[in-house]
């Protein structure tokens, strides 16, 4: 398949947040600042993008019947990487992304690219599909902690750029469904989905 | 009264999916109707409160023992997967209503975040054994609870007239956002 055209389908047509609403429990849980949500969303494309290659080079080793398994034991090695990695180097993201670094594990898109496209793909595909997804999850979850950082605590990236404490709801838990409610509908009506 | 802490903490002050974000895919995959929100919980608590009990286990017998808790991750996920496909073969051959009752929600909990985070909490707040499942359950019942009422207001919201660019995902996002809203008021509870 044409790479430009996956690439493409993984930030907009599936854009793994906005379109195919996959993995939202990080998505809605990191998102308190812009930060958080790209650091959030790079642990997660590098953990796409290692499990992809791997399930798509021994796709023909595994027996079809414990593929999942065996995917999912990938998966959770790459992720226990990037724990250890993060806690190491960047223990401040670590602490504040907190429970839901494990939890990449259990992220349905990553287990949803290497069962519905890297176990059927080659190689090169899939690091790609990887790539992209992971390029259309950082987009999503920085727009969302931006806007929620920018309402909430009137920063971006840190950076206050009016005085005062900001709107409290947007920081907290119905701030990000409801931060997420509206911009899927504007990035559904810009692509031209309604 | 230690336990009652924990099981409104968890019901209603820390609603797993309302004020922690686990198992969101579910609510909003399942919510459509009333009738598979009911199955989905009753899965999800029976599952979780198996879940924790083995993982308990496995961390303290033997993570602990021999040194190698940066496995966990790996060791859980692992442990949670055999689990959901040995209680799908056991109710297949016990209990056959209860297996087409659950139907595909069986096979879906493996992925879903709320049993594994539930698991890896219930390590983190070092509880012992039995507060670990009272744990558990009352999550499960917060789960039910959330999931319950969002199905009945998002079979009302079909009938309603919603604008064109919100319908679908966008307003069931924000109706949860309203419900998040007025479950902070049992913030400060316990």
């Amino acid at each position: 398949m044409d790479k430009i055209k996956i690439l493409k389908r993984g930030i907009i047509k599936d854009n793994p947040v906005f379109v195919l609403l996959l993995g939202l429990c990080p998505v809605l849980g990191v998102t308190t600042s812009a930060f958080n949500g790209f650091g959030m969303g790079m642990a997660t494309t590098f953990v796409l993008f290692m499990s992809n290659f791997v399930v798509s080079i021994i796709k023909n080793f595994i027996p079809s019947k414990v593929r999942i398994p065996s995917f999912i034991v990938v998966i959770a090695s790459f992720v226990t990487i990037t724990e250890l990695v993060m806690e190491a180097f960047l223990p401040d993201l670590f602490d504040a992304l907190g429970l839901f670094i494990p939890l990449i594990v259990v992220n349905c898109l990553v287990l949803g690219r290497s069962e519905a496209f890297a176990s059927k793909n080659d190689t090169f595909s899939a690091v790609t599909d990887g790539l992209a997804m992971g390029i259309g999850f950082t987009l999503a979850l920085t727009a969302l902690g931006a806007f929620r950082e920018i309402l909430g605590s009137y920063s971006l990236f840190g950076y206050s750029f009016i005085e005062g404490d900001g709107m409290l709801v947007f920081v907290l838990a119905p701030g990000a469904f409801i931060g997420l409610g509206y911009l899927t509908a504007i990035f559904l009506k810009i692509i031209g989905e309604r | 009264m230690e336990y009652i802490f924990i099981i409104i903490g968890a019901i209603f002050v820390n609603n797993i999916v309302l004020a922690q974000f686990l198992g969101i895919c579910p609510y909003m995959g399942v919510s459509a109707k009333v009738s598979t929100s009911v199955g989905m919980s009753g899965a999800v608590m029976f599952v979780m409160t198996l879940a924790t009990i083995v993982t308990y286990l496995i961390y303290n017998f033997i993570l602990i023992p021999l040194d190698i808790t940066f496995l966990q991750t790996i060791s859980y996920i692992l442990v949670i997967a055999s689990l959901v496909q040995m209680v799908e073969i056991i109710l297949k051959k016990v209990s056959p209503a209860l297996y087409q009752a659950l139907g595909i929600f069986l096979p879906l909990m493996t992925t879903n975040c709320a049993i594994l985070g539930v698991a890896i909490l219930a390590v983190q707040n070092e509880y012992h054994l039995l507060q670990g499942v009272v744990f558990a359950i009352s999550h499960a019942i917060g789960f039910g609870l959330a999931i319950i009422l969002f199905a009945g207001i998002r079979e009302q919201l079909d009938l309603v007239d919603v604008p064109k660019g919100m319908r679908g995902a966008p307003a069931a996002l924000v109706v949860a956002g309203i419900m998040a809203l007025a479950f902070m008021g049992f913030a400060g509870l316990v």
